[in-house]
């Protein structure tokens, strides 16, 4: 059924004076022009972060005052009169209408992980340029926009999940596909998010242990919280930071004392530790570890991107790497391979479009907004955010000296292990870095070594403690890198455990089909064996990629970001069926051009991973050489030994058909979602929309961050009937 | 006419009050607010057990206050 409702038109901006607003945007829109142009023009010469930053504000900006403002208003037809779930089913827990300052904040907090802060680093790879380009760009017409309209659909469908709104909107064979992608997909997260973790802390007796501290720092707040003042997270988040903070201070004292080789783990023993980690924390009750080892990652996570954001605009550092690197356009780059397309848009991933997002956009988000006409802010705005959370970590990555970079990111197998070896591999790529020079690196913060610490965290923090460091003396750069390891291994440790609750939940729903007592999610038996299940799984992968002889990062991380990049086109697809649904076709291309792109560049993607006959890309075709060389009894390199060899051969297999099955699953989606939307331009009398009635809202509050004077005025005739705030 | 100090009394609630709902500190608060308007009969829980119930909640749906990466 459709509603047409009363339409209210926000034209409230035309008492404004006018003229005002054409200067004040024509300076935004300069601004960014005039970052754009220097990052595009300048060669040869080093070029400041100041303009990257000026190109991406800029653009923003215009994006969320012009496009986002279209899509609401003119697209979505947002309706300021009628309630949301929030206002509707209000139960005083999970949907309660919340200022929209506060929900921008937990809906951010939400959204930020270590995605946008991984990718753009090993993006950096191709120069600063591409990324820049793809962040600010794939946000402004992709990311933002996929999560608004999701938010907004869900709130008309009291806060239904995506894999709901598939299964209901597309029909079951959809849906089941889109539920087996979302789960496939959180396993290769887990894998690789873990992976990045083991990388940062293997042979780092300072970072393992103040990670290892964190874990009775949460218990000891748990247990705050639960017995002695439950429900006062503001002074147990406070008691907590500064007990990490003293951690990382300590880990510093252990790394120089005797326990030094007790925390120092082989890459091999922290799998065991972080699979078994995983395992219990998944099992305990939510209360103990999970809840504050959550309100400890986010506390951190906002204050750090606050500094780093301040750390950037004082010391507006000067951006090393160059603007496009051989490797865009060569494809044999170390960090990753493959060339710029399709390549360099799945690995930044999150930063520009994250299909993660949809699950939060739908489920939690739509439950607490006041008003419909907030999801411009929520959504698109806090999505903006997470972009320029990316820009971020591309400037932390290219102000270190290029040759470090390469020397950081490429495998043990291509650059060796010894200074001078690496010096002379990364020198041949055009980047000339001295043996001395990468030692002094590894000194100055405190590392035995920062050859091949792949996975983006270890050079995100050299990047970090480089910044931080032009602000606050060099004194401090063993302690802001360790801080910046410490924080991304923070969250990534969270999300484990509530990655592996939300896998086994998935699984227990499942398995619940086939024997009942496991759709009982407090079922013990039940519970063990699917979290041992889900932890098996992305144990598997985070083994595979610790012991891959090319390198774990070089071969899972695009498994990683095709997977979220196809969970996008899942969203958009879902977002596009709905468009036509509910009679705006002629808008449909607002997430159908998106979609176009992303199942494109993704299917591209998939399809070089398993078809293209340069082994450094194509799955297959990397089993082929390295079994040929098995059967002519030859070892070649990186592979040091016949077994090497044969886990070459099953790690290429595993991770070529799992590349070709996700490819599939998401065909199946979008073709079934044009089989939808084809039928119901055809016959409309077939579909059925399944949105919540209308009722009239009485909540008055503004759209925007910063009331509007009519909405002042509003609020004001409203007093009483509105919020208490 | 406002003093300084006033002004920054208010700062300071905001900035407070932007915290406890943020953290969600306030849960307790709005669930009894709500309670006490909408349905004024039921009991109201101690803060105790309502902090339990919240979490017992997330127990058995994980989704609810899932992160992303």
């Amino acid at each position: 059924m459709r509603t047409e409702n009363a339409q209210n038109s926000p034209r409230t901006s035309r008492t404004t004076p006018r003229t005002r607003t054409i200067v004040v945007w024509t300076v935004v829109a300069l601004v960014g022009a005039s970052g754009w142009a220097v990052l595009a023009l300048a060669r040869g010469e080093n070029v400041s972060a100041a303009w990257m930053v000026a190109a991406a504000l800029g653009s923003y900006a215009i994006g969320y005052r012009f496009y986002a403002k279209f899509i609401a208003y003119k697209v979505l037809k947002v309706d300021r009169n009628r309630a949301t779930p929030a206002e509707r089913l209000n139960n005083g827990i999970d949907f309660h209408p919340t200022d929209r300052r506060v929900l921008l904040g937990h809906h951010f907090a939400a959204i930020a992980g270590a995605g946008p802060l991984v990718g753009p680093v090993l993006a950096a790879q191709m120069g600063y340029l591409p990324g820049t380009i793809w962040i600010v760009a794939g946000v402004i017409f992709a990311g933002a926009v996929q999560d608004m309209v999701v938010l907004f659909f869900s709130t008309r469908r009291d806060g239904r999940s995506l894999g709901q709104m598939a299964r209901e909107e597309i029909g079951p064979f959809g849906g089941a596909a889109a539920l087996l992608a979302a789960f496939a997909i959180m396993i290769i997260l887990l894998g690789v998010l873990a992976l990045v973790v083991v990388n940062a802390l293997a042979e780092s007796p300072w970072g393992t242990f103040s990670i290892a501290m964190t874990v009775p720092i949460a218990l000891l707040m748990g247990f705050y919280l639960r017995v002695l003042r439950p429900g006062r997270v503001t002074e147990v988040s406070l008691i907590g930071v500064a007990l990490l903070l003293l951690a990382l201070v300590a880990g510093r004292w252990v790394a120089e004392s005797s326990w030094a080789d007790t925390f120092t783990l082989a890459p091999s023993t922290l799998v065991v530790w972080l699979v078994g980690y995983g395992f219990i924390a998944s099992i305990l009750p939510v209360w103990m570890l999970l809840a504050p080892r959550d309100y400890l990652s986010t506390f951190m996570k906002i204050g750090t991107i606050l500094l780093l954001a301040l750390g950037v605009v004082f010391a507006l550092p000067t951006l090393k790497m160059d603007a496009v690197t051989d490797f865009a356009t060569r494809g044999d780059g170390p960090v990753f391979a493959g060339s710029l397309f399709p390549f360099v848009f799945i690995t930044i991933a999150c930063g520009a479009l994250s299909g993660f997002h949809a699950l939060i956009s739908s489920g939690t988000t739509p439950k607490m907004i006041q008003k419909e006409t907030q999801v411009r802010l929520i959504g698109y705005g806090s999505m903006l955010m997470e972009s320029s959370v990316a820009v971020m970590a591309l400037v932390a990555a290219s102000v270190i000296d290029p040759g470090l970079y390469f020397a950081m990111n490429a495998p043990a197998g291509v650059i060796g292990d010894t200074v001078q070896n690496a010096s002379q591999v990364v020198g041949s790529w055009g980047y000339q870095i001295s043996p001395q020079a990468l030692a002094e690196a590894a000194r100055q913060v405190e590392e035995s070594s920062l050859l091949s610490r792949t996975g983006g965290a270890p050079t995100l923090a050299v990047g970090v403690s480089e910044i931080f460091a032009q602000v606050t003396g060099d004194g401090m750069r063993a302690f802001w890198y360790h801080f910046a390891i410490m924080f991304e291994a923070l969250f990534i440790l969270t999300a484990l455990d509530a990655g592996t609750r939300v896998g086994r939940f998935m699984l227990q729903d499942t398995l619940g089909n086939v024997y009942k007592p496991f759709r009982n999610v407090s079922w013990k038996p039940g519970l063990v064996i699917t979290s041992g299940i889900v932890c098996g799984l992305w144990g598997y992968f985070l083994w595979v990629g610790v012991h891959e002889p090319l390198g774990g990062i070089n071969q899972l991380f695009p498994i990683f970001g095709i997977s979220n990049q196809l969970l996008a086109a899942v969203a958009l697809a879902v977002c596009t069926t709905l468009l036509v649904k509910s009679g705006r076709l002629k808008w449909a291309w607002i997430t159908g051009v998106p979609l176009a792109w992303d199942a494109t560049v993704t299917l591209t993607a998939s399809w070089q991973k398993v078809f293209s006959s340069d082994p450094r890309v194509g799955f297959f075709q990397q089993r082929e050489v390295y079994q040929d060389g098995i059967d002519a009894g030859k070892v070649l390199p990186p592979a040091k030994s016949m077994d090497d060899m044969h886990t070459i051969v099953t790690n290429s297999t595993v991770d070529g058909v799992l590349s070709a099955v996700l490819a599939l699953l998401v065909v199946v989606v979008i073709v079934d979602a044009a089989r939808v939307c084809v039928r119901h331009v055809r016959r409309p009398a077939l579909s059925t929309l399944s949105e919540a009635r209308y009722v009239e809202s009485k909540i008055v509050a503004p759209a925007g961050l910063f009331p509007t004077r009519e909405e002042k005025e509003e609020a004001h005739d409203a007093v009483g009937a509105g919020q208490g705030g | 006419m406002r003093s300084v100090l006033g002004r920054a009394a208010e700062m300071v609630r905001g900035v407070r009050w932007y915290v406890r709902e943020l953290t969600d500190e306030s849960a307790y608060d709005r669930y009894v607010a709500h309670l006490r308007t909408g349905h004024p009969d039921a009991p109201v829980p101690s803060r105790r057990e309502f902090e339990r119930m919240r979490t017992d909640r997330q127990e058995s749906d994980p989704r609810q206050g899932f992160r992303c990466c």
